[in-house]
């Protein structure tokens, strides 16, 4: 299969201070691919590089062959690029139905058709319940779905997910994996997702690649890396830190 | 059509409450006073402009300031094609309201090119208007500090001439009410459309709706472009109902609170917060002034002092007190205590 | 026009633009650190002129020697308003912020009118007439001249104490990082209080400095509020030496507008600098850049 996406030796300082450096990743079509790593490793940094939230000093970044580095978020979303953020931002004053009926008028004018796919898009993520309730009246975890319902709703071809099973229980965790699994199986979607549950990563993701220290470590398949002395080390480093 | 739509939003209690309102208007003019129907026509004027700012602020999140710089615009162009060239308002209303938008889409320009923020859109409207305000002071083409009077005939006032907007009080107390049931309605089908789902994206959070495709910039634009427009329509009234134009009385700062304060009363973001705000505070303004001026009559106060000070400064402690003790507005809180709009999902 | 007027044209606009400095950094530290707009400020400083007044009428005190009272009451004054008043409204979106300002601008304006009347009224102080003569043609006021002396002293002692001071540094650091003040303990509450009240104090030593040069009367108050608004966002909103740089450009700009056109339109000319520097610079000159 085809490479979606293709970051190439791509780099991010802040003020001198070297957040992604040199890091080059590529993700096929219809795959599902994991980046992990410590705290302050880079993956929302690279994540924003992608998305378009500010520009790579280094490097190019392509989707289906197309160069989309140094546009704005808006032209990232019409690419085909739909995210999450890890600090959720939902629409504090819209029902959760407007919520995702925001992301469904992308590409439509017809706002009867864009409740209609926004409801589809809440059902999936088992929302429906909810669909008239202000987004702030929601829970954490309600939250983070309503953001994963609202991306999708703009119907990407590459999903970026930023930690959208943060704070779920086991079981809430293992259904929302489930919901990938089969958006990935009947729509093709490819999804990039940063996780720090390891439940998740490990059945969800066909790759997974490794950052430390804005650095790429080490890729593989889930099993790979979860016996890569270096990963283990990186981990295991932190924790002693703490 | 756009009326009906307006009927769907609302509760049985809620319809029967607006007709009633509506039934009460309609027939004001024959069994009050004129004095009433004066003042009821600026009240109407002033939930029009009221739904034109709160446009900007409650639908899209931006602050205006100087919203008066748009009526005044308006109102000193179709006033000075009228009086100089003859141009009939029915026409002129086009080159005004398009100066109008204009000058919004300059402010909205400078201030959303980069994204600095509210605040800087806020003061370069203030900043707008001012300056305006200052040009006109100097311009005697229009009048200067002079002001820029139209011609208005004992038989215009009996008259009902729509095209050259000269007419009897009661010709301009309908047409208000046509223009703001427009409004309201136009406002409505604006905030139910794609536009109205991406201005309150915006608002409520730039960088999600960023994410999901909306170009922020163009949105904010087109909100702007909206409420600069419905602003310079009621401009063009404006300057015809009243037949005398200032600088200090049009482009003022005082101007500019006043068109903000009814929506901010009545409950930002809401359809009906801006009417019903506007016609809390103009009979409560008038109010006042008869106070004072009861006050001054009976001998309770010194005539020669100016009591408009004392008006304004009772006006100053009621604003503050909406802003810390019902800071989302009346309309909110009445909605909930009666029931008036229907919530989606019932 | 030839070269003196010119010269003292730019004299004049230098001196009465050190002392929009000085005002404009009343607003400038309140937004800096408490992040509110002051739209009150004309209207605090109009109080403090009215304050330079009433001493003067009574005890035929100098407005200069007014000061550290006039300084002293506002303070008072300012710190209370935020502590009972402004604070309650921190929770809510910028513009019930604006528009409780507002608010409070209109009372203390229609307040000082009942009081006052409306008439412009001046002082009359020894000095009033005499100037400094440099050479032949370069003419100083006195009174602008010392206005403008007292407005850096002031200046000097306000950027001095942000800098060195114990309390000036917390302020700061409330500033810069909120969440970080309250873990190290700092009182936020009462750091903003106390900002306030120096940025009411600043203003009503501006007052006092301004009865030198212009006559006082309760509608002067927004045209201030206004001037000090270009002023800052020139300067670069929240910059300390920003409204100190944006007050000197601005005076200098109104005093050339007042002899190439007309003296009416000089703030239209502030204005025209303001869209200028918007275009330019929209984070003001002395402003950090936004990325």
């Amino acid at each position: 299969m085809a490479a979606l996406l293709e970051i190439e030796n791509v780099s991010k300082s802040f003020r001198g201070l070297r957040a992604v450096s040199n890091v080059s990743l590529s993700v096929e079509e219809g795959g599902m691919v994991a980046l992990i790593g410590p705290n302050g490793a880079g993956k929302t940094t690279l994540f924003n590089l992608i998305a378009g939230v500010f520009p790579a000093d280094e490097g190019r970044i392509i989707l289906g062959g197309k160069d989309i580095l140094g546009l704005r978020p808006d032209q990232i979303c019409d690419a085909g690029i739909g995210r999450t953020f890890q600090l959720v931002k939902p629409f504090p004053d819209m029902t959760v139905l407007e919520n995702v009926t925001v992301g469904a008028l992308h590409g439509t004018h017809d706002i009867d058709e864009a409740k209609e796919s926004a409801r589809k898009n809440i059902e999936l993520l088992d929302m429906a319940d909810k669909i008239h309730l202000p987004a702030h009246s929601l829970t954490l975890p309600d939250r983070k779905r309503l953001e994963v319902a609202r991306a999708l709703a703009t119907r990407p071809k590459l999903l970026l997910l930023d930690e959208v099973m943060a704070g779920l229980r086991p079981t809430e965790t293992d259904e929302m994996v489930a919901v990938f699994k089969s958006l990935n199986q009947e729509t093709g979607i490819t999804i990039l997702l940063i996780e720090h549950v390891m439940r998740a990563v490990m059945s969800l993701s066909h790759h997974v690649t490794v950052l430390h220290h804005g650095e790429k470590i080490s890729e593989g398949t889930p099993e790979h890396i979860s016996q890569d002395p270096a990963v283990l080390d990186c981990y295991l480093g932190e924790e002693e830190d703490v | 059509m756009m009326g009906l739509n307006l009927l769907a939003d609302l509760t049985l209690r809620g319809r029967i409450c607006l007709l009633i309102f509506l039934a009460i208007l309609i027939s004001l003019p024959f069994w009050s006073s004129s004095y009433i129907i004066s003042v009821t026509t600026i009240t109407l004027y002033l939930a029009i402009l009221g739904q034109s700012w709160n446009l900007m602020l409650g639908f899209a999140g931006l602050l205006s300031l100087g919203h008066a710089l748009f009526v005044g615009v308006s109102a000193y162009m179709a006033a000075y094609l009228f009086s100089v060239l003859g141009l009939p308002p029915v026409i002129g209303i086009f080159p005004a309201v398009a100066l109008a938008v204009l000058i919004g889409m300059l402010i909205g320009y400078l201030g959303f090119r980069f994204s600095i923020g509210g605040v800087y859109f806020a003061l370069l409207t203030i900043a707008f208007a001012e300056l305006v305000r200052i040009m006109v002071d100097h311009m005697g083409l229009i009048g200067g500090t002079e002001g820029l009077f139209l011609q208005v005939t004992e038989a215009d006032r009996q008259g009902f001439d729509l095209i050259n907007l000269r007419g009897h009080p009661w010709m301009f107390y309908y047409l208000a009410m046509l223009l703001a049931f427009l409004t309201l309605a136009g406002c409505r089908t604006l905030l139910k459309s794609k536009l109205g789902y991406y201005w309150q994206a915006i608002r409520d959070d730039q960088d999600a709706a960023q994410a999901l495709g909306i170009n922020v910039f163009r949105y904010k634009m087109y909100a702007v472009m909206y409420s600069s427009g419905i602003a310079g329509v009621a401009g063009v009234f404006y300057a015809f109902y009243q037949n005398s134009l200032f600088p200090e009385s049009v482009f003022g700062i005082e101007r500019s609170i006043e068109i903000s304060l009814g929506p901010i009363v009545g409950g930002v973001g809401s359809l009906f917060g801006p009417v019903l705000g506007a016609f809390i505070l103009t009979p409560l303004g008038e109010g006042l002034t008869e106070f004072t001026d009861y006050l001054q009559s009976s001998g309770l106060i010194d005539p020669k002092l100016k009591l408009n000070g004392l008006k304004l400064l009772i006006w100053g402690l009621v604003v503050a007190l909406i802003v810390l003790f019902k800071p989302a507005g009346i309309w909110p809180w009445l909605n909930e205590k009666l029931g008036f709009s229907r919530k989606e999902g019932e | 026009m030839d070269f003196w007027t010119l010269a003292n044209a730019l004299a004049t606009g230098l001196l009465t633009g050190l002392v929009y400095g000085l005002s404009a950094l009343g607003l400038s530290v309140i937004f800096g650190v408490i992040r509110i707009v002051n739209f009150a400020h004309g209207e605090i400083m109009v109080m403090g002129m009215f304050f330079a007044l009433i001493m003067f009428r009574w005890l035929g005190l100098d407005p200069l020697l007014s000061i550290p009272l006039a300084a002293a009451i506002l303070f008072v004054f300012g710190y209370f308003l935020q502590s009972t008043v402004i604070s309650r409204v921190a929770h809510l979106p910028d513009h019930m912020q604006f528009l409780l300002l507002a608010a409070l601008a209109v009372m203390i304006v229609n307040a000082c009118l009942l009081i006052f009347g409306p008439d412009p009224q001046a002082i009359n102080i020894s000095y009033s007439f005499d100037s400094f003569d440099i050479g032949e043609n370069l003419i100083i006021d006195k009174s602008r001249a010392y206005a403008a002396i007292a407005a850096v002293a002031i200046s000097g002692l306000l950027l001095g104490f942000f800098k060195y001071s114990r309390t000036g540094k917390a302020i700061r650091a409330c500033a810069d990082n909120y969440l970080g003040a309250q873990v190290v303990g700092l009182k936020v509450s009462h750091l903003y209080a106390l900002t306030f009240g120096i940025g009411a104090a600043v203003l009503g030593a501006a007052g006092c400095v301004l009865l030198l040069l212009i006559e006082v009367h309760p509608y002067l108050a927004p045209g201030y509020t206004l001037l000090a608004f270009v002023i800052v966002i020139i300067g670069g909103l929240g910059s300390m030496t920003g409204a100190l740089v944006g007050g000197i450009l601005i005076g200098m700009s109104e005093a050339l507008a007042a002899i190439i056109f007309q003296p009416s339109m000089k703030s239209a000319f502030s204005f025209g600098l303001l869209i200028l520097v918007l275009l330019l610079r929209p984070q003001g000159l002395m402003g950090k850049s936004v990325k």
